[in-house]
């Protein structure tokens, strides 16, 4: 299959691009890595009239360190983020989680901003940065704007990113030295979606206790009072039947076998952070 | 990998690189996509959305009726119909663009031309079709039933064919003490090749010809196909396979689409191609796999096998294919059942059912991937029915050597070997006994291990006879070889089979080394091309390096006395005084090279005796095998799998093959080979499904829904070498360019069986995936509540 007809133009720059989307009067699509809208106009199952490409835009090309936070430009790739360890040093689960993004080759098209304004529900952004705090950085014609990353997501595909608006960065807030992290997803094969997902980040310093489940039918989903009991009294709060009921509470939709798994995923991340 | 290291030099057994990696490696192949012609067009086909329905018409856009094909408008191709002796068969008439009816999502209904293939997809795209929609037909078992809706209207219900065998399945099946039955299951699924259906043909006036590049594994059969179905002499055609990407059995049966190609460059005398996308290749083609048995075996209390009795059914899709017929896979899985095991009884009654899906093609393993599924899991259920180890039973019902050559009890023919060996071989080089320490340790991590074998033989290189029995419209005979000699002492091979990853470029130049000495280097392989190669009906069925082998390594034994007798002359002594030795002619007083004897004969005839063999330096040459049943290559496979039963999660932890193909060409080719098909195996077993709604819509259209086995889902695998010669071929070589994929669902499912014995789970189906498994545990955990299940 090949994409049906459209124009293409490549913005040097934020409002450049927001300009471009909106003059074409909801026809346009950003494009930036590719990896998911790249199959969906070659199956004709989006027809935008024009690509406005921001994989190029200098300032969504970044990763910063301010103020004990994390900036990371919406068009940085995954692989730029995994290959970052050094300038991520505050926060080692950012190249964690983007070391098992699908493959290499993915990695290095497939861009931080796009994952999370595709909103796949199996996807690791939504849930990483979920679990991480982060804050998300929208821009449009009404102006910035900033959504907190748990929110961000609504359904599958779905977000709080208006049609005229992009994403311009997310802001993840650096860990303290004690922090401790666990991501464990389980896919049917290397590089697939997973099947179940879930992540965990204790930071007792600021306070924070997070475990979310993700590779649900919608936006990942917290499991608040199973981390914060697992912040107050250790692994004893960690049992197989606090997990299942946690799991059964928060996404009751799920049958027997997707419970079973999410449960055994949500363990083993939240294992591999009390180890850690 | 091998402990046998191969023989030295470049003749057979020799480890020899291949030929043709380097043009591949560095990306030089020349494949149908590759070729670009002046003013060629792009061809695109609109396929039917609908899995079963009534079609009532076809409106082209305004403006763009001339571009634009229906079935009224290609009148000068015939329908394509594969007739079989079969006797229960029903002929299935397939219009190369749809008529009357559609019968599957993604049968080809209109054709579009443009420069490029986006412009001809937005013609189709405008294209509109009034189908008047008929209940589908998905399942086989309800389809077999069903005599109101039915595929094909002009049939009385939905049976390609029927087969019924019995040998002395009543008085055998008696004795037994023990009765084991088990149903089991094969997904649908397709061939997945690198590379699709390719076709470009264009009309060459000085020749006088239709050319077509197609991407095929038989060329000369695609020619017999399309001079028939065209209607034109073969004369007319040259058909060319050049690169071709992977076939699979995908590649050795003619398309509706290459037909059409092929009719718009004979018609309008102009290039045209069709390149098949990845979308159309999962949902429109190169279906294949989908068995379903209930198989009951009979046994005695130590678990030796007595009886067997089967019902096999297949989901055979819409059409019939043509050369092979749907007839292949039925007559396979029937003859085949009864694998590497002694016993007296069997019957089996197998269905090969018509429903609204794509045509089930041949697909590597040809149905022999599900009978050894259906028999080795049968085999692991005996074992555990009388409770006794797996691969005790399995061992003790094997075919032993003293009785080969050995006629089964479906009336196959097993030329040699010695089966219970390579088994035995597998549990040592697998150190079966550590393992099962292991295991009643137990993981640390909580994973659950099974050891699983399986045992199967593949008949190879089979003929005349046999494809006669499957009742082929086309059966091949022998095979021929061209071996020429060049005037600088170097060899020209033409055959008419097609290497496409087999490295016949490479194993046919070792099989002429052997004979002649010439180094392999200056040996080239020429195929893939009607138009310069001897007919041969392809490559398929594991045959090439029997049948083109013995063809090639026969053409150069009749080269040789012609080299001697010049040589002899330019030696001044007697033919009977001279002989040959590794491309030269020795005589009492020196020695000749064949570059002066082919000097000789080519540029200095003046120096040539006058009693010269007229024929020269070239020959042609027919061979098969002295009994044409088949050469029977075998192997046991072993893993080791890892079950995590928390999330449903499968790992091989080992792989073990004992194989034996009779006398290798090359243990590297042998070994490549293998990996290959265990990898699609392991595709098989673990990821692979072409699944359909009731509505009969394809629902892995994508390769986000149809998984495929990637490098890291392949283990490191060990391969063992053991050699059988063949008694009936040439060299004593066997075919195996299948086997690896037969073994490994089977494999695989019994170790995944015996990872969860103490939890009362046995699984099936094909694909096991997490999910499947994890149902199966939960199922178990219901009806076995007092066991201690994960």
């Amino acid at each position: 299959m090949k994409s049906a007809k459209f124009d293409y133009t490549r913005p040097h720059d934020v409002r450049a691009a927001i300009h471009a989307l909106a003059d074409a009067l909801g026809e346009a699509k950003f494009l930036a890595g590719g990896q998911s809208l790249g199959p969906m106009l070659n199956l004709r199952l989006t027809r935008p009239k024009l690509l406005v490409d921001v994989s190029r835009i200098e300032a969504l090309r970044s990763i910063d360190v301010v103020n004990g936070s994390i900036r990371i430009g919406a068009a940085v790739t995954h692989a730029e983020i995994e290959d970052a360890g050094a300038s991520l040093a505050r926060n080692a689960m950012l190249p964690a989680v983007a070391r098992e993004i699908a493959y290499r080759t993915i990695r290095n098209r497939g861009t931080i901003g796009g994952s999370l304004a595709h909103a796949d529900p199996a996807a690791d952004w939504p849930l990483a940065l979920a679990a991480l705090d982060a804050v998300i950085i929208v821009n449009g014609p009404a102006g910035q704007r900033s959504i907190p990353s748990a929110r961000f997501m609504l359904a599958a595909f779905t977000t709080q990113l208006a049609d005229d608006e992009m994403i311009e960065a997310i802001i993840v807030p650096e860990l303290s030295p004690s922090a401790r992290w666990g991501t464990y997803k389980f896919c049917k094969r290397t590089g697939e979606f997973p099947d179940a997902a879930a992540m965990a980040v204790f930071d007792p310093a600021r306070r924070i206790a997070r475990v979310y489940v993700g590779a649900l039918s919608g936006a990942p989903v917290p499991l608040d009072a199973l981390a914060r009991g697992i912040a107050q009294q250790g692994a004893v709060a960690l049992t197989a039947t606090a997990v299942d009921r946690a799991i059964a509470m928060a996404v009751p939709e799920l049958d027997a076998v997707g419970r079973k798994m999410h449960a055994a995923t949500t363990m083993r991340a939240v294992q591999q952070a009390l180890a850690s | 990998m091998s402990e046998l290291h191969g023989k030295p030099g470049q003749g057979i057994g020799a480890r020899v690189p291949r030929k043709e990696d380097a043009r591949h490696l560095h990306g030089r192949g020349n494949f149908v996509s590759d070729l670009i012609f002046p003013g060629q067009r792009e061809v695109v086909f609109l396929r039917s959305p609908i899995a079963h329905g009534i079609l009532r018409g076809i409106t082209k856009p305004a403006g763009f009726e001339s571009v634009v094909y229906a079935r009224a408008d290609i009148a000068g191709i015939r329908n394509i119909e594969a007739p079989s002796t079969l006797p229960t068969y029903k002929l299935s008439t397939q219009p190369p663009l749809a008529q009357g009816k559609v019968r599957f999502v993604g049968e080809p209904v209109a054709m579009v031309v443009a420069k490029t293939r986006a412009e001809a997809e937005d013609i189709a795209e405008q294209i509109q079709l009034d189908i008047e929609e008929l209940p589908a037909l998905v399942d086989a078992h309800r389809a077999r039933l069903d005599t109101d809706v039915r595929v094909h209207n002009e049939w009385s219900d939905n049976l390609f064919l029927t087969l019924d065998f019995d040998n002395n399945f009543e008085a055998e099946s008696k004795k037994a003490t023990i009765v084991v039955t088990r149903e089991i299951n094969l997904a649908r699924q397709a061939m997945v090749p690198m590379e699709g259906r390719a076709i470009v043909a264009h009309w060459d006036d000085r020749a006088g010809q239709l050319i077509v590049y197609t991407s095929t594994q038989a060329p000369h059969v695609i020619r017999v196909g399309l001079a028939q179905f065209l209607g034109i002499d073969e004369g007319m055609i040259r058909v060319i396979s050049p690169d071709v990407g992977g076939g699979f059995g995908l590649k050795c049966v003619l398309w509706p689409e290459e037909l059409c190609v092929a009719w718009l460059a004979l018609t309008q005398k102009k290039p045209f191609r069709y390149i098949e996308d990845r979308r159309e290749h999962l949902t429109a083609g190169a279906n294949c796999r989908q068995h379903h048995y209930t198989v009951t075996a009979y046994a005695d209390q130590r678990g030796r096998l007595l009886a067997l009795d089967a019902q096999i059914t297949i989901d055979g899709g819409a059409y019939s294919n043509w050369p092979f017929t749907i007839g292949l896979e039925p007559g396979q899985a029937t003859g085949n059942l009864p694998g590497p095991y002694e016993f007296k009884g069997y019957r089996c009654k197998t269905y090969c059912v018509a429903t609204n899906k794509p045509g089930f093609l041949p697909y590597r393993g040809v149905a022999r991937t599900g009978v050894c599924f259906a028999m080795e899991l049968i085999m692991d259920a005996i074992a555990r029915a009388v409770d006794r180890d797996p691969y005790e039973v399995r061992y003790e019902n094997l075919i032993p050597p003293q009785l080969m050559p050995y006629n089964n009890v479906s009336r196959k023919h097993y030329d040699s070997g010695d089966y219970p060996r390579a088994l035995a071989m597998v549990r040592e080089k697998l150190d079966y006994d550590g393992w099962l320490a292991r295991k009643a340790q137990g993981e640390p991590d909580g994973r659950l291990i099974g050891i699983g074998f399986a045992s199967y033989c593949e008949q190879s290189a089979h003929g005349t006879s046999v494809f006669a029995s499957w009742g082929l419209p086309l059966i091949p005979g022998y095979d021929q070889a061209t071996v020429r000699t060049t005037p600088d002492g170097g060899l020209e091979i033409r055959v008419g089979v097609h290497s496409h990853g087999q490295g016949m470029e490479t194993t046919l130049a070792q099989v002429a080394h052997e004979v002649v000495g010439v180094p392999i280097e200056r040996i080239r392989v020429v195929h893939g091309d009607t138009g310069i190669t001897p007919f041969s009906t392809g490559t398929y069925a594991s045959r090439s390096i029997v049948m083109a082998g013995g063809a090639v390594g026969r053409a150069c034994q009749t080269l040789l006395p012609r080299y001697i007798h010049i040589g002899a002359h330019l030696l001044k002594c007697k033919p009977d005084d001279a002989r040959f030795e590794k491309s030269e002619v020795v005589g009492p007083n020196g020695r000749v090279s064949l570059k002066e004897i082919a000097t000789a004969w080519f540029l200095r005839p003046e120096r040539l005796p006058v009693d010269v063999d007229r024929d020269g330096l070239e020959a042609t040459v027919g061979y098969k095998p002295t009994v044409d049943t088949g050469a029977f290559t075998y192997a046991s496979h072993g893993a080791v799998i890892a079950v995590d039963p928390e999330v449903g999660g499968i790992e091989i932890l080992d792989y073990v093959i004992v194989e034996d193909c009779g006398t290798m060409v090359n243990p590297m080719v042998v070994e490549g080979q293998t990996l290959g098909g265990v990898a699609q195996g392991i595709g098989t077993a673990m990821f692979e499904e072409s699944p359909y709604d009731a509505n009969g819509q394809p629902l892995a259209s994508t390769f986000m829904d149809y998984t495929m086995p990637g490098a890291t889902e392949i283990p490191a695998i060990r391969i063992y070498h053991t050699e059988s010669p063949s008694p009936y071929t040439l060299f004593g070589i066997k075919g195996m360019g299948e086997g690896g994929a037969i073994a490994p669902p089977a494999v695989i499912f019994n170790g995944v069986n015996d990872a969860l014995k103490d939890l009362g789970v046995e699984v099936n189906e094909t694909p096991l995936t997490p999910k499947k498994l994890l149902e199966a545990i939960e199922r178990a955990r219901q009806a076995h509540p007092q066991r201690k299940v994960a």
